[in-house]
Order: C-alpha cells, then sequence, then structure tokens
C-alpha cells in the first residue's frame, strides 16, 4: 500500500459540549476558571441506599432544541442526546451545515469523517430487572426462562434496544450532518475519547478525510453502571459532601465522581482549514497509545504502560518533554491513578516534573468516562487560547507522596503553548495526545 | 517516498464450525451448517430457536498457569478472543510470553491490538439471586438492591463486560504492549479493526497487530434485542440447516451466533527478516457511513457501503475486473441482502455480475463483532488453498441480486478479494486482501 503520504498538519476548528458543568463550551470554562463543580445528588434513579448517592450530571438540557428532526433521534440514550447538542455546537463554530440536503460549506461529505470514543446506553432498567425478579426460582436457584421472556417480550421495545448500542451515538451524527467519510466509533474505557481524538488525527493526516467530527459520548448513570463502579469501589463515597469528594492528588482521596456527557471537536486538515477560510484554534500535533499489560485490575506498578504511550505522543510530535507548557491529567481522585499517573510525569519529565503545571480537570467537571478524554481536550484548546490554566479542586490536603505542581484551588494565568493530555483506562489502555497553539 | 506493506502472516478461528481456522476452512469446503437449537436457555416462550453455538471448550487448558486465576473476570466474549489469538500467535510462529517465556520473539512495545468488541450482555443467570433478593412484594425494589442486591456481585463484576477487556486479556498472556483500541461498531467492527491495525503498521506505529473481533452473541437479551430489530430468523418450523439463506428468495433473516477470529499482521519488511509464513496482503480498505433514519437497515440504494468499496478498490489501484472473489456481508435479512447487492452493483458494475460471491453466514451464522474477522480468514483460506467454495442455501436468488453465487465450488488463482460488512447504526467497510508477490 502506498502509504507515509506527506503529513497534513491538524487544525482544531470547531468545539461543542454537554457536561456537567454546562451545556456550552464558554459556560463551562467559566465554570472551571470559577472553580466550580458539578457535583450533586444522583437524581436519574433512587441510589439513597447505594454506597455511592451523588454523581455529576449533564442538567437543564433538551436535546430537541438542536435538531428540526427530533422524531429522528427520539428513542437516543443519555449519551447519543447530549452527542446531538454537542455536536451541532461545534458544527455552527467549524462551519458545517447540520440537515441540510445541499450544504454550502465547501465539505465533500466523503471526506467528512467520524470518529467517537462513546460508551452503551442503559439498560431498560425497568424491563430488565421486573424480567429477573420474574424469572430468578429462588426454590430451584435458576432462571424459568420462560417466565422471563413472557415479561422481556411485553416490556422491551425496538428501538431503545437498538440505540442502547455504543455506536449509534456515531449514526446521530450521521444523520445530522450527512456525514460519508471514514467512521468508527471506540470503546476503551476511560480513555476511549482521546483514542478517537488521536486516531482521527491519523485519518486526516493520512489524507483519508478533511474534516473529522471526533470526541466522546457517554452515560453510565444507571444503577447497573454505578453498581458497578461501587463494586470496585472505584467511586468516592463521601455522600455528606459531594462538593468536595472529588479531590485529585489529595491525601483523603477516595475515588472518582461518576459524571456524563458529550464533548466534540471538529478537526481538519490545515489545508482545508486554509481554504474555507477557517480560525484554527490549536492544532493536534502528536498522539501515543500503549497497553499496560499487567493486571485486569491494577494498573503497572512502575507506569509501565502511561510512559510509553507519553514518549510516543512526544516523538509523534517531534517535541521533547522540554517543550510541554502543561500537563491536563487523568486524574481521577482514586488512590491507584494518582500515585501512578504522578509517577510516570517523573520518569517523562525528568528534572522538569516539578515545574510543569499537572492539573484534574475532574476535581470540577467529574469523571465522563468515555467523554472525559475529549472534554478534558476542549479545556486544554481553551487554556491555549485564554493563557490561563485550569486548577485542582478541593486540595486541600496534600498527599505527601505525590509533590508535583497540581495547580492547586485557583486557575494560573500563564501562557501556554504546548499541552499534553493524559487519559489511562480500565483495562490498561492509554491514550495520550499533544495540543499546540497555532501559529 | 518508502512505503511499508502489510501482509497476513496468522490466523486464528473459533468459530460454530470448530475450535480452529482449519476446522472452519474445512467446513465451509464442505458446506457444513454451524446452526443448531439453543441449548442455554431454550423455552417455548422463546422466538427464536437457532443459533450458531461453539463447540465445548475448557479455558482453563487455553491459558498460562499464571493466567488461570483470571479466568473468573472472563466473559465468554473475553474467551472467545483469546482462544482466537492463542491460534493467530502460533500460526503465525511468534513467540510471545505466553508461549514460551524463554524464546521471545517479537518486541512487546512494537506490537499492537486493535480488536472488534460487541456490547457485551451480563450474565443473567449470575444476577438472577441478586435481582431475587431485592424484592418487596414479588417487584423489585432498588432501595433492597442499594443495601442487599449489589452486593451479591463478584467486586469486580463490571470488569467482565467492558468491551476492551479482550484486549486486555490477551494483552496480559501474551505481553502486548503496544497501541491497543476496541472498536464497537457491531458487525463492522472487525472489518474497521483490521484497518486501523494495517494503518497503525503502515504509518510505522508497531511492527505486528493482532486485529480482528469476537463476539458471543447467544444470550437471551441479544438475541431479543435481533429479535426485536426484525433482523432474527423467527420461522421455527424449517430445519437448522437451512435456516440462513444469504441473498436467496426465501431468505428469512439472520441466524445469530459467537465466534472469534483474529489475524497477525505485520510489515512485511519485519515478517520477511525472520522468514514468516505470509498468507495475503493487505492492500485496500475503505469506509463510510449508510445514512438512514431506520437505523437497524441499510439504505436501500446502498449508497454508504458503495462508498467504502469504491474508496477500498481506489486504494488497492484496481478495477473491478482484478477481483476474483467477493465476501458480501450477506446477512440474509431481505432488505438488507438487497442494499448490499444494490451497492455491490453500483461500485463495480458488470464485473458483480461475474465475480464469484460467496456469503459465509449460512455456514458461520451472524457473529456480530467477530464476523467480519472469520470472514476475512476465510478470504485468505481461500487465496492460499486457490479454491472458492461453494455457497450454501442460496437456491434462487432474489430479484434484483445479480450478484454471481457459486453454487458449486471452483478451482481458481485468487489474486484479490473484496470483503464487505456493514451494520445497523450505518457503519460500512470494505478491506480488499491480495495473494502475496515478492
Amino acid at each position: 500500500m502506498a502509504r507515509l503520504k506527506p503529513t497534513e498538519r491538524v487544525a482544531i476548528t470547531g468545539l461543542g459540549i454537554i457536561c456537567p458543568l454546562g451545556n456550552d463550551v464558554e459556560t463551562f470554562w467559566q465554570a472551571i476558571l470559577a472553580g466550580k463543580n458539578g457535583m450533586g445528588r444522583n437524581t436519574i434513579f433512587d441510589a439513597s441506599t447505594f454506597p455511592t448517592t451523588f454523581d455529576a450530571e449533564v442538567k437543564n438540557y433538551d436535546f430537541s432544541k438542536y435538531t428540526s428532526q427530533p422524531h429522528l433521534h427520539g428513542f437516543c440514550s443519555r449519551g447519543s442526546g447530549f452527542t446531538i447538542g454537542a455536536t451541532v455546537q461545534a458544527c455552527r463554530q467549524g462551519r458545517i451545515d447540520v440537515e441540510s440536503t445541499s450544504p454550502g460549506d465547501d465539505i465533500d461529505r466523503t471526506r467528512l469523517g467520524i470518529y467517537l470514543g462513546a460508551g452503551e446506553g442503559s439498560i431498560d432498567n425497568e424491563t430488565f430487572f421486573a424480567s429477573l425478579a420474574a424469572g430468578w426460582d429462588t426454590n430451584t436457584d435458576s432462571m424459568d426462562w420462560g417466565k422471563w421472556t413472557k415479561v422481556s417480550l411485553a416490556g422491551l421495545k425496538p428501538t431503545y434496544e437498538l440505540e442502547e448500542e455504543p455506536n449509534m451515538a456515531a449514526a446521530h451524527i450521521a444523520l445530522l450532518t450527512g456525514a460519508r467519510g471514514p467512521v468508527r466509533s471506540c470503546l476503551t474505557a476511560c480513555a476511549a475519547s482521546t483514542q478517537a481524538i488521536g486516531e482521527a488525527t491519523m485519518l486526516i493526516r493520512r489524507g483519508d478525510a478533511d474534516v473529522m467530527i471526533t470526541g466522546g459520548a457517554h452515560s453510565m448513570i444507571h444503577p447497573m453502571g454505578v453498581t458497578g463502579f461501587n463494586r470496585l469501589t472505584a467511586l468516592s463515597t463521601r455522600n455528606d459532601s459531594p462538593q468536595t469528594a472529588c479531590r485529585p492528588f489529595s491525601a483523603g482521596r477516595d475515588g472518582f465522581v461518576l459524571g456524563e456527557g458529550a464533548a466534540i471537536l471538529i478537526l481538519e486538515s490545515l489545508t482545508s482549514a486554509q481554504r474555507r477560510g477557517m480560525k484554527v484554534l490549536a492544532e493536534i500535533v502528536g498522539y501515543g497509545s500503549s497497553s499496560d499489560a499487567f493486571r485486569v485490575t491494577d494498573m503497572h506498578e512502575h507506569a509501565r504502560g502511561p510512559i510509553q504511550a507519553m514518549n510516543a505522543a512526544l516523538i509523534d510530535a517531534g517535541i521533547s518533554y522540554k517543550d510541554i507548557d502543561y500537563i491536563n491529567t487523568h486524574g481521577t481522585g482514586t488512590a491507584e491513578n494518582d500515585s501512578i499517573e504522578t509517577l510516570a510525569i517523573k520518569e517523562v519529565f525528568k528534572e522538569r516534573a516539578k515545574s510543569i503545571p499537572a492539573s484534574s480537570v475532574k476535581s470540577m467537571l467529574g469523571h465522563l468516562i468515555g467523554a472525559a478524554g475529549a472534554a478534558e481536550t476542549i479545556a486544554s484548546v481553551l487554556a491555549i487560547r485564554d493563557g490561563v490554566v485550569p486548577p485542582t479542586i478541593n486540595l486541600n490536603d496534600p498527599d505527601p507522596n505525590l509533590d508535583l505542581d497540581y495547580v492547586p484551588n485557583k486557575p494560573r494565568k500563564m501562557t501556554v503553548n504546548m499541552v499534553m493530555k493524559e487519559s489511562f483506562g480500565f483495562g490498561g489502555q492509554n491514550n495520550v495526545v499533544i495540543i499546540k497553539r497555532y501559529e | 517516498m518508502n512505503s511499508i506493506r502489510v501482509v497476513v502472516a496468522g490466523l486464528g478461528a473459533v468459530s460454530p464450525l470448530g475450535l480452529t481456522a482449519d476446522e472452519m476452512w474445512a467446513g465451509l469446503c464442505a458446506g457444513k451448517c454451524g446452526i443448531s437449537k439453543i441449548q442455554g436457555f431454550d423455552c417455548p416462550e422463546f422466538p427464536c430457536k437457532f443459533a450458531g453455538q461453539v463447540p465445548s471448550y475448557n479455558i482453563l487448558q487455553l491459558v498460562p498457569k499464571s493466567h488461570r486465576k483470571a479466568i473468573k473476570l472472563m466473559s465468554r466474549d473475553i474467551e472467545l478472543a483469546v482462544i482466537a489469538a492463542n491460534e493467530a500467535l502460533a500460526n503465525s510462529g511468534l513467540i510471545t510470553k505466553g508461549i514460551d517465556p524463554d524464546k521471545v520473539n517479537i518486541d512487546p512495545t512494537r506490537t499492537a491490538i486493535n480488536l472488534g468488541a460487541g456490547l457485551i450482555s451480563c450474565d443473567l443467570v449470575e444476577i438472577g439471586p441478586a435481582v431475587a433478593a431485592s424484592t418487596t412484594d414479588g417487584t423489585f425494589d432498588i432501595r433492597k438492591w442499594g443495601k442487599l442486591g449489589m452486593e451479591q456481585l463478584t467486586p469486580l463484576w463490571l470488569l467482565k463486560y467492558l468491551p476492551n477487556m479482550l484486549a486486555c486479556h490477551i494483552g496480559i498472556i501474551h505481553d502486548i504492549q503496544g497501541p491497543s483500541n476496541t472498536i464497537t461498531c457491531a458487525e463492522a467492527s472487525a472489518h474497521l479493526a483490521i484497518g486501523e491495525a494495517t494503518q497503525i503498521i503502515a504509518r510505522g506505529d508497531s511492527d505486528i497487530a493482532l486485529a480482528g473481533g469476537a463476539e458471543a452473541k447467544v444470550k437471551p437479551l441479544v438475541m431479543l434485542r435481533q429479535y426485536f430489530l426484525k433482523r432474527a430468523v423467527t420461522d421455527n418450523s424449517i430445519s437448522a440447516e437451512l435456516a440462513c439463506r444469504p441473498f436467496d428468495i426465501e431468505a428469512k433473516g439472520s441466524v445469530f451466533g459467537e465466534g472469534g477470529g483474529v489475524l497477525v499482521l505485520e510489515n512485511l519488511d519485519h515478517a520477511r527478516k525472520r522468514s514468516a509464513k505470509i498468507l495475503a496482503e493487505i492492500v485496500g480498505i475503505g469506509q463510510s457511513t449508510s445514512i438512514n433514519p431506520v437505523c437497524e437497515r441499510l439504505e436501500p440504494d446502498g449508497k454508504g457501503l458503495k462508498i467504502a468499496i469504491q474508496k477500498a478498490m481506489a486504494e488497492a489501484q484496481i478495477q473491478p475486473d482484478n477481483l476474483s472473489l467477493i465476501i458480501p456481508h450477506g446477512t440474509a435479512i431481505p432488505e438488507d441482502d438487497l442494499a448490499e447487492a444494490n451497492a455491490i452493483q453500483t461500485a463495480l458494475g458488470r464485473a458483480a455480475t461475474i465475480v464469484p460471491a460467496w456469503p459465509t453466514k449460512s455456514m458461520l451464522t451472524n457473529t456480530g463483532a467477530a464476523g467480519g474477522a472469520l470472514d476475512i480468514i476465510a478470504a485468505v483460506r481461500a487465496i492460499c488453498n486457490g479454491l472458492i467454495p461453494a455457497a450454501k442455501n442460496c437456491d434462487k436468488k432474489r430479484p434484483g441480486c445479480n450478484l454471481n453465487i457459486l453454487k458449486e465450488p471452483r478451482q481458481a488463482d485468487i489474486k484479490y478479494v473484496l470483503c464487505c460488512s456493514y451494520t445497523h447504526g450505518g457503519q460500512t467497510a470494505a478491506v480488499i486482501l491480495k495473494k502475496f508477490e515478492n
């Protein structure tokens, strides 16, 4: 295959977000600069007896405001619904016509692609639990499949079932935009949307697409999602104080706070962006991916995988660790992640490790799982634009073993030209992108 | 400018036709049908009776000693992926830590994993007692679940069902530390994963990649979802052998099954240096999307798939007449078969009616995220064996389908094979394989 074409530069020309800190990019960013957070009691289902009773939810959002054809998206999952708003916002800024039969945006639809890190939708909880309650025979400790089937057949709704599939968020974007270029959707847990941004960048560099709609969408705020994370003891259980619960890099950190949302970026070859007269917000210049290959349950004790992904991204960008001004961390607030991530930064950034600001947006945003990396990449772009680095809030009791500059509690004014964005997934998939000021 | 060629150097397949790629190929050549009655959750009320089930195996014997404790964290989807990856690596001559820690001949950091995975359904029998412990007057009570029910689930319960855990287990067993991705585009997943892995090698980020997909669709909720979307065969009066009929006028839907397919892809120079047996070359990848408000069906004119085929042909720099074989997605869902035939016919013109087409799902069933990998493995075997096996159950083509579906096997020098894929949700993909020539 004739590959290794001359490298296209990859520009960011649009941003959109629906998340616990707000339903547009500027509200999200102002909340971060004010050190606000999006946590509160779980209002999506009755979690009052769960080990964790709070989360970070999208509030006051209605996707039908963003479409003239809401019936086409009627049964969509929460994640897909968020995707619709975030995509329309990003397309507005990126001047991509939506819901148009004759788009005038000068983009060849066969060269307009989609790459999402998107999660599954919630199961139909009512029918799921009712069918199991009806089917499970406690006398024989076995399932009566006839009873289970009857309740399931009566309760499940076909379109809702289809919308649970993780590739459906991409389907909704295609319906909105008419994109016919390369389309993929990936799900590498908490690293998914950083991976999507990285691979979308590669598709533009290869010349397979001129414009990619990329990012992530996810909501795991449903009974089985919270159950899964609670059983793993990955979630903070500070039920008496949701606002201070997520405290990355603190001594008292006890887990992450589950969030939800969608974050979309428009990536475009610089050639196409210049031809269309687009304002370039920043560039994606590096991408690295790796696997821990260590344990199903734990990160590698010497941070082998994260280090490899970070170094791979630096090499891909053709830069040195000395060129990075700011690290947007994975920073979940779990004991393990924050220790291992600190270790990785020390290994990669050597003598500069302690002097590079490295903060966690999750302290305010919560953990958007599949959508996390994309939301945090948007924050990184804005840090470059406004010359200000987001804080890590709730950092009042530093862990003596974690001694980097985590930008405690207040944002910091400084010139930011180059950002490293890190994401590490359960299962050991690590993805890192590097975002650069456009000049 | 240098260009990196990407070749296939190993195959592993677990399917309703057997636990190895050899068994799958032998079954396909013999026209064997992998369909049988569902064993796990059979009851008169369940609307689908047929499925493609993998023969029994003992996973304990198929993982190294160091990984035996982890098998309790392996859902069936993960097991199928692990079995296929083991075979693919053994077949390639590569030696990993999981095969022989003293003779490793791969660089773990230069080896990638890129797999397609499905929406993995949890084991209902595992959750049953926890739900039963959470009822008040026979009705589920979420407050009891929060206090009593969830505690009955093993603490690591969630980790069995994350789609990226297929790659995670394989990575741990074989110590594979390079780029890793999990594509979740349902039935198009494996084509897309193999395409992405090819691109990762071609851009120089890895020398070797394990690529493919696995999914166990024979689970009650997964099967019901397909039933609701009117994609599954529900006429249970016909014999299993005849149930799945891609492109046939009597086709009534897919029969869903389970499987796993993994290919070892390799940078040609790397493969040559170790004198690997090269099975085929990947020369074209195309992707697009079908835009249909009825998301569970391909758009009737097949435009999204047509674009994917055209892109793959352009990348391979070949003309339709150069193709020796087409393996269509061929679900046997009547509207989809017709839309796919339209796509192939508009993309390839007259050649579409001449080049032999060989749908496999009448034998292999529709194994979701694994299906594309099984098809591409079948394509590689066809190239290596110079043989196009006969299609099964396409006795009378559906009007409008003008593909040349062979009723008898044919010996042929197979130069180029086009493998097509699409899925509910719209993603489409085409991969072109070439007989390897120096």
